[in-house]
């Protein structure tokens, strides 16, 4: 944790290292790292949660089973709710999103872990599978017609160029904002956290009346922390409400 | 946000202070690598997901739903089999009350028509021997009659006997007494 500078540096907790043997693929480091190694950690907490834990398909669920069976009907409202039945093909993948990003958000606060999701590549990734299936699924459902999305109905002939501008130029800034909302809010809390983390050790090592004060900082660091809970699930669920919003596009792209 | 602020400086400080080290979420190197674990793991995860884990939550809550509405049809149809059963139940107890009814009914009709007939049969037997006493009444008063002419008669002669001195004949006496029996 500690810098060479001797302080606490909040950007080392970002740090992706190999663990075990180098692994080159086609010049590309391909090797396994701790984020890997937390993605991995991830998907085997999403197994142990819904595939373990509905097991036994019991009609009176244990605790797992409860949990895992609110996670699907949590996920399977918000995807009939915002797409409409037809959309609960997509369930699979806004529940993957989900379950996926939320498991490695909150797996990431608990201190010494990696955030996996605080790395732009992977949300980026995230928004990229979101956007193409919607580019995709958008063409060969409804072929040219999914144009059609960016002429709204309704707008007077005139305004018409600059709106459908407006409207490219926001379908294509959806998975970037998609994917820099998840990643800020992941990597600005966990800086926020050790810096605080940071002040209390600053405090403890200046002695006299500024020790006194150290509490103050580990204060913060609660307050920041439920916060932090709160974003880690706000995030996924965000992040999946607005697959299914984009989603919801390709399913009906008249407006 | 303030402290995003110091965040922020202070990553920024560092970065400089260590000078090569790069900001990791930049570092373009390491883009590979994990893009081929989240592919990996994604997609893992997604083949979990969607071919064993939804399908079988989807299927739990089906049978759930399923096994809910058999025990509510069933808890129904309980329901209207009670009810059927105390219909009957009530149906029985009128049966019953309305046929202890009727038999208390015949009873009593045959106790009257019984005593009905008995009176009917003692009245006809005082009736005939009203008649028989009648009968011999009339016979014992005809009886007493005809001794009454005969005595009528015999005084009849004595009187006039006594007060002609001769002896009347029979046929005006009898004519007499006749006359004045009528």
């Amino acid at each position: 944790m500690a810098s060479a500078s001797g302080g606490i540096d909040p950007i080392h907790q970002f740090q992706i290292s190999r663990i075990g043997p180098s692994i080159h693929f086609f010049g590309n480091d391909i090797s396994l790292t701790n984020s890997a190694l937390f993605m991995i950690i991830a998907v085997g907490i999403i197994y142990w949660l819904m595939v373990y834990g509905t097991k036994s398909k019991a009609l009176v669920p244990g605790r797992l089973q409860s949990a895992a069976e609110m996670l699907y009907e949590f996920m399977a409202d918000t995807v009939r709710s915002t797409t409409g039945k037809e959309g609960l093909k997509f369930l699979p993948l806004v529940f993957s999103l989900f379950i996926f990003v939320l498991i490695c958000n909150l797996v990431g606060l608990i201190p010494g872990t990696f955030t996996v999701t605080s790395h732009i590549v992977v949300t980026f990734m995230f928004a990229m599978l979101v956007i193409g299936t919607v580019i995709i699924y958008g063409f060969m459902k409804h072929g040219t017609h999914f144009l059609g999305l960016f002429v709204p109905s309704g707008v007077p002939k005139p305004l018409l160029p600059f709106i459908s501008i407006i409207e490219i130029v926001s379908f294509v800034s959806r998975p970037i904002s998609l994917s820099m909302r998840l990643f800020a809010n992941m990597l600005a809390g966990h800086i926020a956290l050790k810096v605080f983390a940071g002040f209390i050790v600053l405090m403890l090592g200046a002695g006299g009346a500024v020790l006194a004060l150290s509490p103050l900082p580990l204060a913060m660091i609660v307050a920041l922390y439920a916060l932090e809970l709160l974003v880690a699930c706000l995030q996924a669920y965000v992040f999946s409400i607005l697959t299914c919003i984009y989603l919801n596009d390709a399913l009906h792209p008249g407006h | 946000m303030l402290s995003l602020l110091i965040g922020t400086a202070h990553a920024a400080e560092t970065a400089v202070a260590e000078g090569a080290v790069k900001f990791p979420p930049f570092d373009a190197t390491t883009f590979a690598g994990q893009i081929f674990w989240l592919a990996i793991t994604f997609g893992f995860l997604y083949y979990l997901m969607s071919k064993i884990a939804l399908p079988r939550v989807s299927e739990i809550l089906e049978t759930r739903e399923g096994k809910i509405d058999g025990d509510l049809q069933t808890a129904s149809a309980m329901q209207e089999k009670a009810k059927a059963a105390g219909e009957a139940y009530e149906k029985l107890l009128a049966d019953a009350r309305a046929g202890a009814q009727a038999t208390a009914q015949k009873a009593r009709d045959a106790a009257n028509s019984a005593a009905e007939a008995k009176r009917k049969e003692v009245e006809a037997e005082t009736a005939r021997k009203i008649a028989a006493s009648e009968v011999s009444i009339a016979a014992a008063r005809d009886k007493a009659m005809t001794n009454v002419a005969g005595i009528a008669s015999d005084t009849a002669v004595d009187i006039v006997k006594r007060i002609t001195g001769i002896a009347p004949k029979a046929d005006d006496l009898k004519r007499a007494i006749e006359a004045a029996k009528a």
